[in-house]
């Protein structure tokens, strides 16, 4: 069943997530540069990560569904990397808010990690023309499964030639993500972090829960159907005796 | 495994020789978007980044084309059925794909690369032509393996036409980054010998990575 | 680039922040749409069997 322990796991969710907005709000200080836009940063930052992960993690599921060519991880790793999608949405509109402010701009192409991202989520968009393009279930997982892997490993190299490329035409002081934070908004960022974690898994299992109940359905419904059916052709075979 | 590759590759170049439907398409579909590129950008020559980029950008585009077309006659012929019904290895049929793709570019290239250095290029192509030989070769290699992947993951879906270009493009990115960035120092006017060491090395690595995983899946696409 | 003023700098944040409480409510409504869909489903079922026992 994948609702197991689904209580205690939305329960956390919820109180990490108000943990978070509280520390944001009324615990962090303002960023000495950047003022209280830098805010922005706790939720766009763990978004960026947790989808990042998600299409990763997306991939090593479909590992494990080649490995041992069980659906049933095909579908986490579906579920995962349309979770992954939804979430770089919106990273990528956050993102586009926070180069606007800080900027002027809102989208800056001297922000390798938001470009990378783009590109990223651009490769996984075709997740589903390709998906959906396979009529047959099994080779629509194994070829959905395929598409993970590759996609999973692009990620890193992906990042890995975006910061090369940037590197050498705007040489950067300090990256505005990375580099060394106060122990006050390390902790911020660390919980925010931690509730984004928490939010993907949570609704990554309810959306399983979903899927796996209506497959169910199905099931049951056709099974009803066919009893029906052999009743409705046996009735008339015995009705002259 | 290198003999059936050998086979399959020797029946590929056969009927590209034939038909001749890849290569020259690819070809005149280089030339037609150097046209375009100057028209577009209203320049008579171009020379650094934009070479660099028009060039790269036009030779990715034109390998869209191969790519959609690399198993068109297995396709339209039931080729694959027969294919896989001899006993052949998932290895050796992608290893001999790759190969035909590999040497479709080098021979777009072949005509492609200097036509761009006729056409549009303002700094001399011959100055430029041994280090950008090594670019070629590396980015062919890393364009192949991806191509070959991309080919069997889209041959069985209804929307091929779609699923080759929006799967390819984003995905040869860094290859794209690392062949402009190198070769736009070789195309500046007046050209400085500089160290391209860190994007080759991110090529070799592009080429490395992709021929593991393609090498690693491609045994579980094209069956039935 | 100096930091913005306060009242500038809320209406992005804000903006930010809203967009992630929007993806949240969108999503718990398309789960709500979902699950409705489940419950029409299970009545529909139910009803079948209920014709067939009789």
């Amino acid at each position: 069943m994948y609702s197991k322990g689904f209580k205690p796991l939305a329960v956390a969710t919820v109180l990490s997530i108000l943990a978070a907005f509280a520390l944001v709000f009324f615990y962090a200080p303002n960023d000495a540069d950047q003022g209280f836009i830098q805010k922005i940063f706790y939720v766009h930052v763990p978004m960026a990560i947790v989808a990042l992960f998600g299409f990763v993690a997306g991939g090593i599921m479909a590992i494990k569904h080649l490995r041992t060519g069980e659906a049933s991880w095909d579908m986490r790793s579906y579920v995962a990397i349309h979770l992954s999608i939804i979430l770089g949405t919106a990273v990528l509109v956050t993102g586009a808010i926070w180069a606007k402010a800080s900027w002027g701009h809102w989208w800056v192409w001297d922000e390798p990690v938001l470009v990378s991202f783009l590109i990223v989520f651009l490769l996984y968009c075709v997740y589903y023309p390709l998906r959906y393009s396979i009529e047959d279930p099994e080779r629509q997982a194994r070829y959905s499964s395929v598409f993970a892997i590759a996609a999973g490993a692009f990620v890193p190299i992906n990042f890995t030639a975006v910061r090369l490329a940037e590197s050498v035409t705007h040489p950067r002081v300090l990256s505005q993500t990375g580099g060394s934070l106060p122990g006050d908004m390390r902790l911020t960022f660390l919980i925010s972090l931690l509730a984004m974690t928490l939010l993907f898994v949570t609704l990554w299992k309810l959306e399983l829960t979903s899927k796996h109940a209506s497959m169910q359905l199905k099931r049951l419904r056709r099974r009803l159907e066919l009893r029906a059916e052999e009743r409705g052709a046996a009735t008339p075979a015995r009705s002259p005796v | 495994m290198i003999r059936a590759a050998a086979a399959i590759l020797r029946k590929d170049l056969t009927i590209e020789m034939r038909t001749k439907e890849s290569v020259p398409a690819m070809t005149l579909f280089s030339v037609t978007v150097y046209v375009l590129f100057h028209f577009g950008l209203d320049r008579d020559t171009l020379d650094g980044e934009l070479a660099s980029g028009v060039l790269w950008v036009t030779l990715l585009l034109a390998t869209v084309i191969g790519v959609s077309r690399l198993f068109a006659t297995e396709r339209e012929q039931g080729g694959i059925d027969a294919l896989l019904l001899a006993p052949v290895d998932r290895t050796a049929l992608f290893v001999a794909k790759a190969a035909a793709l590999f040497l479709y570019l080098v021979l777009l290239e072949v005509v492609a690369v200097p036509v761009f250095g006729l056409l549009l290029l303002g700094p001399d192509l011959l100055a430029a032509l041994p280090e950008l030989l090594v670019i070629l070769v590396l980015a062919d290699i890393g364009l192949a393996a991806v191509g070959a992947l991309v080919a069997a993951l889209a041959v069985e879906t209804r929307a091929r036409e779609l699923v080759v270009p929006l799967l390819l493009l984003p995905l040869v990115v860094p290859l794209l980054i690392g062949a402009a960035s190198a070769s736009e120092p070789l195309l500046r006017e007046g050209a400085e010998p500089e160290d391209l060491g860190r994007f080759l090395a991110l090529l070799a690595g592009y080429d490395l990575v992709f021929l593991l995983i393609a090498l690693a899946v491609f045994d579980f696409l094209l069956d039935d | 680039m100096p930091a913005l003023p306060l009242e500038e700098a809320g209406k992005y944040v804000a903006g930010a922040y809203v967009v992630f409480l929007t993806l949240i409510l969108v999503y718990v409504a398309i789960m709500g749409a979902k699950i409705s869909r489940i419950e029409r489903e299970v009545t529909e079922l139910l009803e079948l069997e209920e014709r067939e026992a009789r």
